[in-house]
């Protein structure tokens, strides 16, 4: 299981504060886990956990790399950034903590819920973040997981 | 209840979608100004009627797998979000109703509430 291939590798540049573009990599995403015939709820959980983390770097961050890789039984993503990192990561978790400014709020972002919906979507999570250099975010997706509930057959 | 069923409820616009997409039933409803609360809490083929008209809207419904959204209280999209809507193919209602209304109208006629359906 280890050493199984990748299906297909993708890697792409994220701007910071880049409002039009937020989603774009999520987005394509979506349209290659929907061509890799995967189940839609497996699909939606990666993509709901993806656009939380792209939307991070976007409103966070200053830029960073996305990287999907696809795997026959899992989907990998790492989401690497430069930014000023995330000082007290047990805090950042908290739902309803959000240090997101005004500008951001009206666009409806900063509820302070992307980190543990990131959590709840994924198998596994994990950040290494370092404050004045940057936060890394590794997912892992298995397709045979609880958390797709009946699909998990499929 | 479909679409179609629901415009006439909301006395709504259809801003981006033809009659095919009307001919939808959404699992459920959802009525939120918050994003990421969208995200963490409505299910796949919801409805969600916000008072946000920002692009993140859209894409927020493209990553949901949401089958349209209502715009509350008159509130009009730029040109940016309905161009994005039309490309994602994702219909677009329009209500004057406010969101308290527009939401307790849907709910009277029986459309379920996202933490009511699987
Ligand atoms: N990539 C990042 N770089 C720097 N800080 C981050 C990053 N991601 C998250 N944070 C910090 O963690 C906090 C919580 O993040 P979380 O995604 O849970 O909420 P939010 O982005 O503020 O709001 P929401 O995701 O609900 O729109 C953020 O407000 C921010 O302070
Ligand atoms: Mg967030």
């Amino acid at each position: 299981m280890e050493n199984r291939d990748p299906l297909f590798e993708v890697s792409r540049e994220i701007v910071g504060a880049d409002f039009q573009s937020a989603g774009d990599i999520s987005g394509e995403v979506k349209k290659i886990l929907l061509q890799a015939g995967f189940p839609p709820p497996f699909i939606r959980r990666i993509v709901i956990a993806a656009y939380e983390a792209e939307m991070n770097v976007v409103i966070h961050a200053f830029k960073g790399i996305f990287t999907t890789v696809i795997y026959p039984d899992k989907v990998h993503i790492v989401i690497d950034d430069e930014g000023p990192g995330i000082p007290d990561l047990e805090l950042a978790f908290q739902e309803g903590y959000s240090t997101a400014p005004p500008h951001v709020r009206e666009l409806g972002f900063g509820a302070g819920y992307g980190l543990s919906n990131m959590r709840k979507c994924s198998d596994t999570l994990k950040i290494d973040s370092h404050v004045g250099e940057g936060t890394r975010v590794t997912m892992d997706f298995l397709v045979k997981s609880q958390r797709d509930g009946a699909e998990v057959e499929k | 209840m479909t679409l179609k069923e629901i415009q006439d409820l909301l006395e709504a616009e259809l801003l981006v979608g033809g009659n095919d997409d009307l001919k939808v039933k959404p699992s459920s409803a959802c009525g939120s100004d918050l994003l990421s609360d969208v995200l963490a809490f409505t299910k796949e083929r919801a409805l969600l009627l916000t008072g946000l008209t920002n692009p993140q809207v859209i894409r927020t419904a493209e990553m949901s797998d949401l089958i349209g959204i209502v715009f509350v209280r008159g509130k009009r999209p730029d040109s940016a979000t309905l161009d994005l809507a039309g490309v994602k193919k994702i219909p677009i209602l329009a209500t004057r109703l406010p969101m308290y209304e527009a939401c307790g109208r849907l709910y009277r006629g029986g459309i379920k509430g996202c933490s009511e359906v699987k």
